[in-house]
């Protein structure tokens, strides 16, 4: 899977997980920004779609060794992206400076081949048209296009945040294509309270994230796969880090 | 006999049938072309018989004096009320029909101060992003229409089932501009 273009700029998020409490403020504000529909009844899952969903984590053992986590996961916007080989009408791409796995609703047929090739289940199908309470449509926000019935959808790093944010450089007249660090944060980061995640250009060097990336503690979700994701977690906990790449306890011994 | 007397037959059938044929392709095409486009698009006017070229050729004005970048830059915004009663502050109350359109603006729209509802030709669907702080170096009329020498606002055709409008700028014509000047074309740089 050699197809997919390696670009100047890529947008990368690092979660540090030992900070995250899971209380859940980076789904909520996804939520908003993004005109995700209010869940009525969220162990539904056919009528629940989150951008942003916390996982928790143990380490399984009893009471005095009992360990917890929580893994919030948005889309990986991965290096090869295995829900783009299988779009038949390229209605998802990876083709943009950044990095950043595109999702146009209007082409998606909804045949749902992305959501099953998806190994983070990042991606999600309307499978009924989103109703908002009467009164709370006044909160829909421009920034994202709502879906309707029929289509997949995904987090997409708040992308339009990005385009304000270039709009914003070339009005200053300062180079859109070399936005500062903070210019451009997705609203989860923005919202988290405890500073958990860290967004930036993975290749500036001047941004946060391209340290913390490399880090001995850093690691991605189901690294073995080689789908190359621009999310990063860090743990200084071993468990945790193992369970990212979902070892089995069988393997280890071996 | 009979030979001929079917030969006959089958040559009048024919004709009749060539008849039918370009009858009913007529008929296809003039439905097609037509009606199917007068069913389709409702027709609309504008609030106010605006004539650019009354404000560009005698008024001097340029485009910018009132169509000003919102602060975001995501648009060259249409000029508010109290823009356009700056200078139409009171009634003409003269007799010809530009001063009567004058006087309708002021009376309607001016002395409450109520917004214009506008027909907007390059209204886009939302989940395009264009933004015109990154087209700066283009002319206005090189994408929009050249409004500055029509006297008459054009028809606004506005499609019944997408609520579209008809002569907003399609997407064709902003990939091959992208195209040519090298510039990425991918489904993020223009959709959300």
């Amino acid at each position: 899977m050699s197809e997919f273009k390696e670009f100047a700029t890529k947008w990368g998020l690092v979660v540090d997980l030992d900070k995250c409490t899971g209380c859940g403020a980076c789904m909520i504000s996804c939520q908003v920004e993004n005109n995700i529909a209010p869940v009525v009844e969220a162990s539904n899952k056919l009528r629940s779609l989150n951008w942003m969903w916390i996982f928790e984590m143990t380490n399984g053992k009893a009471f005095p060794e009992n360990d917890a986590a929580f893994l919030p996961r948005p889309c990986m916007q991965c290096g090869k992206p295995p829900c783009v080989s299988v779009c038949p009408v390229v209605a998802t791409d990876k083709n943009e400076e950044g990095g950043i796995v595109s999702q146009i609703y209007p082409r998606c047929i909804g045949c749902r081949y992305c959501v099953g090739a998806c190994p983070y289940h990042a991606r999600y199908f309307n499978w009924f048209d989103p109703i908002w309470p009467e009164g709370m449509e006044k909160a829909i926000t421009p920034h994202a296009s709502t879906r309707p019935r029929g289509v997949v959808e995904k987090c997409t790093l708040c992308h339009h945040r990005w385009n304000y944010a270039k709009e914003k450089a070339r009005q200053e007249g300062k180079d859109p294509s070399a936005l500062p660090e903070n210019a451009y944060v997705p609203a989860c980061v923005e919202a988290c309270p405890t500073g958990a995640m860290y967004f930036g250009d993975l290749k500036n060097p001047k941004h946060k994230v391209h340290e913390l990336a490399k880090s001995p503690n850093a690691f991605r979700l189901l690294e073995k796969l080689g789908t190359n994701p621009q999310v990063y977690y860090v743990s200084a906990r071993e468990w945790v880090r193992k369970q990212g790449d979902n070892q089995l306890p069988a393997k280890e011994k071996a | 006999m009979e030979d001929r007397h079917s030969a006959k037959q089958t040559c009048g059938g024919g004709v009749l049938f060539a008849i039918m044929f370009i009858v009913g392709l007529a008929g296809a095409l003039v439905a097609g072309w037509w009606g199917f486009p007068q069913l389709l698009y409702s027709q609309n006017s504008q609030p106010i018989r605006f004539s650019h070229k009354v404000h560009a050729e005698a008024g001097g004005m340029e485009c910018k004096q009132c169509h000003t970048y919102a602060a975001s830059g995501q648009y060259v915004g249409l000029p508010s009320t109290e823009a356009c009663g700056e200078c139409h502050a009171d009634e003409t109350g003269g007799k010809s029909d530009s001063d009567k359109e004058i006087d309708k603006l002021v009376k309607t729209y001016v002395q409450p101060n109520k917004p214009i509802p506008w027909l907007t030709y390059q209204f886009q669907p939302d989940n395009v992003f264009f933004s015109h702080s990154a087209h700066t170096g283009f002319e206005c009329v090189s994408c929009h229409p050249d409004v500055a020498k029509m006297d008459n606002p054009p028809v606004y055709y506005q499609d019944r089932l997408s609520t579209y409008s008809k002569q907003t700028m399609r997407m064709p014509g902003c990939e091959r501009c992208h195209a040519e000047l090298g510039v990425n074309n991918a489904c993020y740089v223009c959709h959300k």
